[in-house]
């Protein structure tokens, strides 16, 4: 547990640190656990449950690590509009259960979709098979 | 030695720039890694000299090293159509500068307005921003000189300066852009802000999915920190929720609370952050700040535009449009203009179907409908919102029956939940929608029981359904303490007025 108190205290003289804090935890440890959100709310004097409610309300928080490599798709209008639902299956299909496949909203690639991230790896103007080819590499 | 300037913005990245870099690099070129144009569909666009080559491939290199390439060569790439007939004051320097350099920044008219704004005094700056009729870029167009005043006027122990870049619309990338490529205009901007109105403290609030923008802004605030000080500044990355864009979800998540929706008043303007004033404004809003504050900018700012749409915006062409990028220019322009004078038509090549303005909540417009003017009022004489700039085209493969689903399915996903109609209200819609899609709903088992005996057992046809949509709509537009559930009605209806057909209606079923 001394890594929870390193991060809180590395964020410790942050105005509202808790986001902070979450990102770092979230990004070294791979989940925030429940362990993790009574050790953070002990530590700022929160209880628990608002500690909960924060990393329950976020989408970039997890409860449960999951080791596995993320390939970020982007769904929303724009990359809708160059034919990214059409892809999906092929995706997922390529990712079996060995790759995450995650929907995000909108990488702000909106003129080169569809779009992929992986990790700060950016993808632009994928078709069907440079998606497929992106998941197996991931 | 030959240099090369090649874009480190995020969309040429993603289109291979590094690749390319390295390529020149490899053949003993000087690559200098500056801001993009925005014509995006040419990233990654090389410019030696003044002239362009795009979109570059790595195996394309040698050739522009040499001085070939015909094909991909543009010319001169300050004189090509998209750049030389736009109106740029915020996006003035891209494509020109380098991001992270001071001297790039000193030497193109940096900080200008920030020493003038010190010298006049801020009742002035005040009163200037006032003048220039300057309304916030981020969607819902408030004059920012107002919102400004408020803050100055309101009694606080300490103030604050908030940049709202969570820029999570699909369909724009103008805040992306600015924080890449520019970053010391909205740090100048921010420091002008807070010496207007007494902030001492600044906060940049990022979305998560930017990466490159964070490492950015985190470098371009430490570079300038000894220039805008006493004003501090610091950059707080969001957690993937799209609502913490709405300014009041961002302050309670800038807090470390749920990013849910506060109910005004109080304004921002006079219990923001930590309960203190505080001034909310949008990236392009603050990035505009400079040139009204540098000699004579605010009377420029006031000349451009529209009515009471003043000034220049950035416009995002985006989806399926052959010359998709960024594209600043005066209030007025029309979408025909921008979607096949500028952006050329669809990718696809196919007929355009429809066009949504303003990002996930704006309104599907008709080609019919292509003639109205860029601006406030009359987007809003039309049902319809210009938002942030974004523009995002469809072809004719479009569902549009499926983008309203998909515009309530959104809005269930993304709701904070704090109020009914955006939380219960984009459910249901998802529920109408795809009843509507079914022909209308039979009666269900628990209607039909006999103790339900003051209920209407018989089968919903249609036109109940779109009437029940419409009123659903109605409910949102007007019962939701925010813009995500407030405004969903806007692509789900226009949808709806105009596409019906998608949905299985004859255009007599749906009320105009």
């Amino acid at each position: 547990m001394n890594r929870i108190e390193d991060i809180v205290l590395r964020h410790a003289d942050r105005e509202g640190p808790l986001l902070p804090i979450l990102h770092d935890v979230q990004a070294e440890i791979g989940a925030v656990d429940a362990a993790t959100e009574t050790r953070i709310a002990e530590l700022l004097n929160l209880t628990r449950a608002e500690v909960h409610g924060v990393v329950s309300f976020y989408h970039d928080f997890t409860a449960k690590a999951d080791p596995r490599p993320v390939v970020q798709v982007c769904r929303a209008e724009a990359c809708q509009a160059r034919g990214i639902e059409a892809m999906m299956r092929g995706a997922e299909n390529a990712a079996g259960d060995r790759v995450r496949i995650e929907t995000v909203y909108c990488l702000g690639l909106c003129s080169v979709g569809p779009n992929a991230r992986i990790g700060d790896d950016l993808h632009a103007r994928l078709d069907s098979d440079a998606l497929a080819k992106l998941v197996e590499e991931a | 030695m030959s240099t090369v300037r090649i874009s480190d913005d995020a969309v040429a990245r993603a289109c291979g720039a590094d690749r390319v870099s390295d390529a020149f690099a490899k053949l003993g070129w000087t690559v200098e890694r500056v801001s993009s144009w925005g014509m995006h569909w040419l990233e990654p666009l090389a410019e030696v000299n003044g002239v362009g080559w795009g979109p570059v491939t790595p195996d394309r290199v040698a050739e522009i090293a040499e001085g070939g390439a015909d094909d991909l060569c543009i010319g001169p790439v300050a004189v090509h159509p998209f750049i030389a007939s736009q109106q740029r004051l915020t996006f003035a320097r891209a494509g020109k500068t380098r991001p992270l350099s001071l001297d790039d920044y000193a030497n193109s008219g940096g900080w200008a307005g920030l020493d003038r704004a010190r010298a006049i005094g801020s009742e002035q700056v005040l009163a200037e921003m006032a003048q220039s009729g300057l309304r916030g870029r981020g969607g819902a167009g408030f004059p920012a000189g107002i919102k400004w005043q408020t803050v100055a006027k309101a009694p606080g122990d300490r103030k604050y300066v908030v940049c709202n870049a969570d820029e999570g619309d699909s369909g724009t990338f103008a805040d992306r852009m600015v924080m890449e490529g520019d970053p010391f205009a909205l740090i100048e901007g921010m420091a002008i802000c807070a010496h207007a109105v007494g902030a001492g403290q600044g906060y940049v609030y990022l979305r998560s999915e930017y990466p490159d923008a964070i490492a950015k802004m985190n470098a371009a605030i430490d570079l300038a920190a000894e220039r805008i000080a006493p004003f501090r500044m610091e950059v707080r990355v969001g957690a993937g929720a799209y609502v913490c864009g709405e300014e009041t979800s961002l302050l309670n998540s800038l807090e470390g609370k749920r990013g849910e929706v506060r109910a005004k008043p109080p304004l921002p303007a006079i219990a923001g952050l930590f309960g203190q004033p505080t001034v909310v404004n949008n990236v392009l809003t603050l990035a505009a700040v400079p040139h009204i504050l540098a000699e004579g900018g605010a009377a420029h700012y006031d000349a451009l535009g529209l009515g009471r749409s003043k000034g220049t915006m950035p416009i995002q062409i985006a989806g399926n449009v052959r010359h998709g990028g960024l594209y600043e220019t005066a209030f007025g322009v029309t979408l025909r203009e921008l979607v096949y004078d500028i952006g050329g038509g669809t990718a696809s090549g196919r007929p355009v179907k429809a066009v949504q303005v303003g990002g996930p909540l704006g309104a599907y417009l008709h080609p019919d409908q292509f003639d109205i003017a860029f601006g406030y009022e009359e987007y809003a004489g039309a049902d319809a919102l210009i938002g942030h700039g974004g523009i995002v085209v469809f072809d004719d493969s479009a569902d549009m029956a499926a983008m309203a689903r998909f515009a309530m399915e959104f809005c269930a996903a993304e709701s904070c939940g704090k109020c009914t109609p955006c939380r219960i209200g984009s459910v249901r819609g998802m529920e109408i929608i795809e009843r509507i899609l079914a022909g209308g709903r039979k009666a269900d088992a628990v209607e039909v029981l006999p103790q339900m005996h003051n209920v209407r057992d018989a089968d919903r046809s249609l036109e109940d359904q779109v009437a029940l949509l419409e009123d659903l709509c109605e409910t949102m537009k007007f019962g939701s303490l925010c813009a995500l559930g407030g405004f969903t009605p806007y692509p789900v209806l226009s949808a709806l007025r105009h596409w019906p057909e998608d949905f299985g209606l004859t255009k007599q079923a749906v009320p105009a």
